[in-house]
């Protein structure tokens, strides 16, 4: 993947002329007071055929840098790497029976979490959906961590009683992976509202997959993120499947980011394979909200290369093998190798070095978790109440 | 919504007000201002929770007190403001969210039983949130506000469920439910709100009654009942019947908390009376009456001298026309005649 010096597939500007008139006939739309109500609105397709997005801006290779520091854009290029060595050494344990239970791989949507975390402060917080270890590690789970976590042991971050879905890191302000779909957004109002009741200026940031917009928990948050002008950036990460299936057989209205516009939200596209396009859109966002100017909502396009969980082959039912090989020459750290290899940021070399430490980060973590001793049998009973013996029997007045 | 502003409206502190009995709905109520003085991380947040002061005014005053950042007005979005209470909560707010009525309750059910009840257990943390509302029948409120849905918890390890029959129990209750690092779900009986008979004075000093644990509420020979919320007055309506004309002598013990379920209170009793009945106003089939039976045939069979029965409303929603509800609702008479049964076996 690395070597392979191909050009980015996804060039920066292919407005083509159907894109083109469909924004004229939207311009026209509105400048006419919008569509008439018994007849279905042009402006709004329910099926986009067109993936590019149109509204990346064009710029230089120089300006998609932000002028960013070097060392900045190399760890991006380190967290993506790292989050695609651990995914694979995850379904590697995963064959091998060292692992369980539902598990869901983040390869091929690195730039979507990697770019949107860099655009946040130390002491922000997050929270995402299901396919979450990638954003554990990056909002600084501990790899042999997140790694005994997946394998069931105690030195996993939930003492391997969370599994893959439920990763939880106080510390770090990583406030977890939530195994409901939608679930996790309206628990990150509570954070941003409270970041707004004590005047503080963190954001809480809010990852969710695109199925996830047809909850009405997300139609709940929104509404009272925007009425209540709190601080919260709400990203979809759209990889055009829930599951297995896709987006336009889920929903009426194709593009996402229109759906702010009910709970009159600013909302942005990112290319979700770019990720310093991922950084920029959500930059602002976070800018604007810890600046006190309310949430904002993300739709970052992006792409699975592999299946939704574990027992999902990475194509057949739902999608060709074609298409999953044609999506593939957009891999998000492809695209970054070439960006940094042409403005002399990073050489092939050192890319090869920051891949060596990654894998063998990676493989550290599953020895780690190798050698973690299975829970003892009494920590069944541990957590569930504040308050407990070794039985499980719950004792509240002071009573033996 | 700032800091600030709540501190300048946290005061004066109402302990010094007279000592006039109050009702069952105002000792919630007061349980829920002294905790909010005491704990500027308490919160209330609902549907007309604020400026309306609540749907049946349990709220109300609580907006001027400690103003619109501490007493939230939210939209009709249970999910949402649900969901916004744990997260409150992870950063260490205590929130208190209402369900207009517990019917409601039903919407967040994937919030409450999937995240809240498991978060501790996943590494995720305490989550300090009472969940409160007004519940059961008696009121003509029909199928949708007039449920008893305390059973769908009951068996979600992680929760605490509570139910006091008491205006005493209520304020003490609420205040324990508060400063729980547990979740808890407070069942306000809508009947119970306004009722003079239970207008009681508390007392003076710091009131609490600790989570967990029953209550006796009269001692006596002959039977047991087990019950909680209402059903405890209808309870000892029919006690006092029995006692007069039977000659029966009902011990009374009111659960007031139904999870974690206090057995040790039930044990005792029973090896006392050998006689069981369970009266409560949720449905049969399922109800908290068949694991209290399980439970006394674990702990406690060789000290029974008869079966044990249970006495709660009929395997059908809430009707609404007033002879069908008071023929669906348990009443004293049928308490009197499964007590007058279990004495003569």
């Amino acid at each position: 993947m690395i070597e392979d010096e191909r050009e980015n597939k996804m060039s920066e500007t292919q407005t083509t002329d159907k894109r083109a008139q469909a924004k004229d006939e939207r311009a026209q739309e509105a400048a006419n007071g919008g569509a008439p109500r018994d007849h279905p609105s042009p402006a709004a397709p329910a099926q986009d055929p067109d993936w590019e997005q149109e509204a990346k801006p064009k710029l230089s290779k120089e300006e998609r840098t932000m002028g960013l520091p070097k060392e900045k854009l190399r760890k991006m290029m380190y967290d993506m790497l790292l989050g695609r060595r651990f995914e694979e050494k995850t379904a590697e344990s995963y064959a091998l029976g060292k692992i369980g239970g539902f598990c869901h791989l983040y390869i091929g949507q690195e730039a979507v979490a990697i770019g949107a975390l860099h655009a946040l402060e130390e002491d922000d917080y997050v929270m995402t959906a299901y396919r979450e270890h990638v954003h554990a590690l990056q909002m600084g789970v501990d790899p042999r961590s997140a790694m005994a976590e997946l394998y069931g042991r105690i030195d996993g971050c939930s003492k391997g009683k969370g599994g893959s879905m439920h990763m939880f890191s106080a510390e770090t302000n990583y406030l977890g992976g939530h195994g409901i779909v939608g679930g996790q957004i309206p628990l990150a109002l509570g954070v941003a509202w409270k970041i707004r009741y004590r005047d503080e200026k963190q954001v809480m940031q809010v990852f969710l997959g695109e199925a996830a917009v047809n909850q009405g928990a997300f139609h709940e948050s929104l509404n009272m993120a925007a009425l209540w002008q709190l601080p919260l950036v709400v990203i979809v990460e759209n990889n055009r499947f829930g599951m297995g299936t896709a987006w336009e057989r889920a929903s009426s209205l194709y593009d996402i980011s229109q759906k702010a516009s009910a709970y009159a939200m600013p909302s942005a596209i990112a290319d979700g394979m770019d990720i310093l396009d991922v950084y920029r859109v959500t930059k602002e966002a976070v800018d604007r909200a810890r600046a006190g100017e309310g949430p904002t909502l993300i739709e970052a396009r992006t792409y699975r290369f592999v299946g939704h969980s574990m027992s999902d082959p990475v194509h057949g039912v739902y999608r060709t093998k074609e298409e999953v090989e044609e999506e593939k020459l957009n891999d998000p750290i492809r695209i970054y190798a070439n960006l940094l290899a042409d403005l002399d940021t990073l050489s092939q070399e050192e890319l090869e070095k920051i891949d060596a430490e990654v894998k063998a980060t990676a493989e550290e973590a599953s020895e780690f978790a190798e050698k973690s001793p299975e829970p003892d049998p009494a920590e069944l009973y541990r957590d569930v109440y504040a308050d407990e013996d070794i039985n499980g029997r719950l004792y509240f007045d002071g009573r033996q | 919504m700032s800091n600030q502003r709540v501190l300048e409206s946290n005061h004066p502190p109402a302990t010094d007000a007279a000592r006039q009995p109050i009702t069952f709905l105002e000792a919630i109520r007061e349980g829920i201002r002294e905790e909010m003085e005491r704990d500027e991380q308490v919160l209330v947040l609902g549907e007309d929770v604020g400026a309306y002061g609540g749907a049946f005014k349990v709220t109300d005053g609580l907006l001027d007190r400690f103003g619109e950042g501490r007493v939230i007005d939210t939209p009709i979005s249970e999910i949402g403001f649900t969901g916004a209470a744990a997260g409150a909560a992870h950063m260490g707010m205590r929130p208190i969210v209402e369900m207009q009525f517990i019917d409601f309750i039903a919407c967040a059910f994937d919030i409450i039983t999937n995240y809240i009840a498991t978060s501790r257990y996943r590494g995720s943390g305490p989550q300090p949130i009472v969940i409160r509302g007004p519940c059961g029948g008696g009121v003509r409120g029909g199928p949708f506000h007039s449920q008893n849905p305390e059973a769908a918890f009951f068996h979600t390890p992680g929760l605490k469920i509570v139910y006091p029959a008491t205006a005493l129990d209520a304020k003490g209750l609420m205040k324990s439910a508060i400063r729980d690092d547990d979740p808890v779900l407070f069942f306000e009986h809508k009947w119970l709100y306004r009722r003079p008979q239970l207008r009681e004075a508390m007392p003076p000093e710091d009131h609490t009654v600790p989570l967990g644990r029953a209550s006796i509420h009269r001692e006596g020979r002959d039977v047991t009942v087990v019950t909680y919320g209402a059903m405890v007055h209808k309870v000892l309506d029919a006690a006092r019947a029995l006692e007069e004309t039977d000659e029966i002598s009902i011990e009374v013990l009111d659960l007031r908390t139904l999870l974690p379920l206090d057995e040790e209170t039930i044990v005792d009793s029973v090896q006392k009376t050998n006689r069981l009945l369970i009266v409560h106003e949720d449905t049969r089939t399922g109800g908290i009456a068949g694991e209290i039976a399980m439970r006394i045939n674990e702990a406690a069979f060789e000290w029974l001298d008869a079966p044990i029965l249970r006495v709660t409303a009929l395997d059908t929603p809430v009707p609404y026309a007033p002879p069908l509800e008071d023929f669906f609702l348990p009443q004293s008479d049928d308490i009197v005649s499964a007590a007058r049964y279990l004495a003569g076996y």
